[in-house]
């Protein structure tokens, strides 16, 4: 890193060096039973420069090759885009915990062993499901250092699984699943188990619903495939930056239900989507973006911070080898008192939402969704029924989020960054086949 | 700098010796280059290089696979990929027959994107921005760019040994309208294989988008319901590979007795004029190569013939497991991931009809072009249009805001009662599966017309 620095530092203004270190290792089923495994290594480095004011980029995943590295870099910033801030100095990190030595101790046995039990108790229930999924161990290590003196960088240890179950009658089709991450290893798949099973129990007896606005509860993970999109995008510093967030000029408003609260909270101990620094190495925070229905706050990186004349928050994420952007760390909507057994007691008719697909193929910005019910129940009197298909439920979440009939105490996190509960809609548009 | 082809040497001789089933290994070294706009402003301009590798073994019916950015003793990643294997195995190996081959396939790039100098690009990009931004009541663009230029090598223990080498430009453009708070957007997505050229005659179209995007913002919206629908070709051809195309990935098929069932050769998915072909031998798409990522020869492979199912997209394992040929549809995106089933360059064999003679007899219908996305269950899909025009007595008539088609898969395909005679590919598009995106595929169709598809509106 510092050879890199130093040369950089020969032909450009300023540097900065991100280097990244992965060890990944995913045990993969198939058809019910173990299928590969897999062992993954890599290495990456990304070199930013500002010459002449302008931002070059360039990454590699070779070490070694420093000078063509340092040379597309500075090729780049002849036409980069024009560098508005200055790279961080020196900052105080508050630690968060994010790495546990325990996760690359899990042997491979146990980690088949996992698979394997929740396969077997999936079976039990339902010998003609065929699951798949993976059990995955990982180690990351990140490093960032520039010319202005300032360093940062962490390791993190993820463990991770998700198991899918399949069930074929005819051209009929079951999806179920489910998975859990943490940094610590998690060897209790029971919670796993019980969810999957549920689903199988919950889809057993196919189910009509009306064609109308109808009271539709979205579990974590409905709300997660149908609801969430829209707003991460809308808190999203550059959207806002550009007059394209809906809510861009409504800090300080109330502009959703007032017991609606999300945060970004990157600081939480042990959750996969924690971290003590940004891309960027500036310290991440906890910010709360919706405080009781008021937008209290938007994600910057530096460059866009220094043109919206704010301060980053922490949010500069390299996804995909790209330049850093604003992006959330871990959403976190905050969970409310209502139980999912009291939301469907009151229901007459009414939807249960737990997997949405093609949510997002709308209008995002404007917050329209519309989707196909891959996974839903009907709710008749008070009681789940069965499995609903062949169902489009539509609606645009700036109108739903306004009025929230209940937030469920059921809060989960889904897909290792996404903390929600379920919620309850009063009147939600809901079109079957 | 270590040359693949010479690390490739001596590793395709150890992995001969090894006590193991089967083993492959790829070796991979790629540099890509990127320009991106939001609004006015360019926002990225990046180079890449990446070098790596993996090894894949098969002991038993067990995988191990083992992938590395670092070419160092390569002997330790054979032995670890093998025990991996070994600790899965418990059953026996069945790979489909592909006859050993040693050939270095020389690519016929015409206009190679890594000859270009990104001021050339950036200067394209500039005009392609400008051409949308000088249309009235355009709110922003979205525009991207990247090229990548790839070389692979890959050996097996059966004594392959192939080298493949690609070049991949991607140009997508969107147009952004805005007005009294309805936004509404238009966009393109153009690729290429081996030839720069095409990105550079892009700007009537992007001159088009643009006014499209605009003229939406007035278009009313649909009201939803059962239409009868005619597909452009880039949007039947999105239609193709997601509803039908996922299906016949045979991995998804080989080992449930249920999914064997229904997708049994000989069984009727839809009507006679039906025919879906996946070739990776057509030359020069963004789907094509001469060998897969386990080296079986490409070739034109029926999946549906005269509405009938008469073949699959198979990997050497799911080709032997069912008893059938492996069809080269083994791809992965890159090294660090191994070879799954994928369609390549996927397609509705043209008919006779012409487009005029498609609509001429629909009373009211629904026109729907271009695509903005897809997604598949399998059983059921969702798609969106990125243009749709209401047809009245026989013709194209006003333009209605896109929409959504969803649907069962199966009845779907049934609901295809004509077929036109203007087969166009569609080269812009990026498959994801397994964690692998986006592939470059292709996939196309002449106009098609399906009868009562449902159609989301408000």
């Amino acid at each position: 890193m510092e050879e890199i620095l130093a040369r950089a530092k020969k032909v450009a203004q300023a540097a900065e060096v991100y280097t990244t270190s992965i060890t990944e290792t995913p045990v993969q089923f198939e058809s019910n039973r173990l299928k590969n495994i897999q062992s993954k290594q890599s290495t990456s480095v990304a070199l930013r420069v500002m010459v002449n004011g302008r931002i070059g980029y360039a990454t590699s995943s070779r070490v070694d090759d420093i000078q063509d590295l340092v040379d597309n870099a500075v090729a780049t910033a002849a036409f980069g885009a024009k560098a508005e801030f200055e790279f961080s100095t020196r900052q105080r990190f508050t630690p968060v915990e994010v790495y546990d030595p325990a996760v690359n101790k899990v042997t491979l046995a146990q980690m088949t062993g996992l698979g394997e039990k929740i396969i077997a108790a999936v079976n039990q229930h339902s010998p003609d499901v065929l699951c798949e999924g993976s059990v995955t161990k990982m180690v990351a290590e990140l490093h960032i250092a520039n010319s202005l003196g300032g360093k940062a960088g962490y390791k993190k240890s993820v463990f991770a699984m998700s198991i899918d179950g399949q069930r074929v009658r005819g051209t009929d089709m079951l999806f179920v699943g489910d998975g859990a991450s943490s940094c610590h290893p998690v060897l209790d798949p029971k919670s796993i188990i019980a969810t999957i099973t549920e689903q199988l129990e919950l889809a057993k007896n196919p189910a009509a619903i009306s064609s109308k606005a109808m009271p539709v509860i979205f579990t974590p993970e409905g709300v997660a495939s149908a609801l969430v999109m829209p707003l991460m995008s809308a808190f999203n510093g550059k959207t806002v930056l550009e007059g394209a967030s809906p809510i861009g000029q409504k800090l300080g408003e109330q502009v959703f239900d007032a017991n609606l609260t999300v945060n970004d909270d990157p600081t939480i101990p042990f959750r996969p989507g924690s971290q003590p620094c940004d891309d960027e190495g500036i310290p991440c925070r906890k910010h709360v973006m919706i405080q009781n229905g008021v937008v209290n706050g938007f994600l910057y990186d530096l460059q866009t911070a220094a043109k919206a004349k704010t301060k980053s928050t922490g949010n500069g994420n390299r996804g995909g080898g790209s330049l850093p952007s604003p992006s959330w760390h871990a959403f976190v909507l905050e969970g409310g008192k209502a139980s999912f057994q009291s939301m469907v007691k009151g229901i007459k008719e009414g939807l249960v939402v737990e997997q949405l697909m093609g949510a997002g193929q709308g209008n995002v910005l404007g917050g329209d969704f519309s989707g196909n019910v891959l996974l839903g129940y009907k709710i008749e009197n008070g009681q789940i029924v069965g499995r609903v298909k062949d169902t489009m439920v539509s609606g645009n979440i700036y109108t739903m989020l306004k009025n929230i009939a209940a937030i469920g105490s059921d809060s989960k996190w889904v897909g290792g960054s996404l903390s929600t509960p379920s919620l309850y809609f009063q009147n939600v548009s809901v079109a079957s086949r | 700098m270590l040359d693949i082809n010479v690390v490739a040497r001596e590793l395709a001789v150890y992995l001969k010796k090894q006590n193991a089933d089967y083993v492959e290994a790829h070796l991979e070294e790629s540099q890509t280059s990127n320009l991106s706009y939001r609004g006015k402003n360019l926002e990225q301009v990046g180079k890449s290089t990446s070098t790596g590798g993996n090894v894949r073994a098969c002991v038993k019916g067990g995988w191990g696979f083992v992938s590395f950015n670092n070419l160092d003793h390569l002997k330790e990643k054979v032995a670890q990929a093998i025990e991996q294997a070994r600790f899965v195995g418990k059953e026996t190996t069945q790979l489909g027959e592909t006859p050993p081959v040693v050939d270095e396939v020389k690519p016929k790039i015409k206009e190679d994107p890594a000859s270009i100098p990104l001021s050339a690009k950036k200067k394209l990009l500039d005009e392609y921005n400008e051409t949308i931004w000088e249309t009235p009541g355009i709110q922003t663009s979205n525009l991207g760019y990247g090229d990548s230029r790839k070389r692979t090598v890959f050996m097996n223990s059966e004594g392959s040994f192939i080298s493949q080498e690609r070049a991949d430009s991607v140009m997508r453009a969107v147009a952004i309208a805005a007005k009294d708070g309805n936004v509404q957007q238009s966009g393109i997505s153009v690729g290429s294989r081996d030839n720069y050229a095409p990105m550079r005659s892009l700007h009537g179209q992007i001159k088009e988008l643009a006014r499209k995007s605009v003229e939406m913002l007035a278009a009313p919206v649909l009201k939803g319901g059962q239409y009868t629908v005619v597909l452009d070709p880039v949007l039947a051809g999105v239609f193709v590979h997601e509803a039908f195309g996922h299906l016949s990935e045979s991995d998804f098929v080989y080992e449930n007795p249920q999914v064997r069932d229904l997708m049994k050769l000989g069984k009727t998915f839809g009507q006679p004029i039906l025919n879906i072909i996946d070739s990776a031998a057509v030359p020069d798409l963004r789907g094509s190569f001469k060998y897969d990522d386990e080296g079986t020869l490409a070739v034109k492979n029926y999946l549906i013939k005269d509405g009938k199912l008469v073949g699959r997209l198979h990997s050497r394992e799911t080709a032997a497991k069912m008893g059938e040929n492996p069809s080269g549809n083994a791809r992965a995106i890159n090294y660090r991931y191994p070879p799954i089933v994928r369609m390549t360059n996927t397609y509705i064999e043209p008919r006779d009809t012409k487009f005029a003679d498609i609509i001429a007899d629909i009373k009211e219908g629904v026109y729907c072009k271009n695509w903005y996305g897809g997604t598949t269950s399998m059983e059921m899909f969702t798609f969106s249009s990125g243009e749709t025009y209401m047809i009245r007595n026989g013709k194209i008539a006003e333009m209605v805001r896109p929409v959504m088609l969803s649907g069962n898969v199966f009845t779907t395909l049934m609901s295809i009662d004509a077929i036109g005679n203007d087969l166009d590919m569609n080269q812009g598009g990026g498959c994801g599966k397994g964690g692998q995106s986006p592939l470059p595929v292709s996939n196309g169709s002449p106009h098609i017309r399906i009868q009562n598809c449902l159609v989301g509106g408000k």
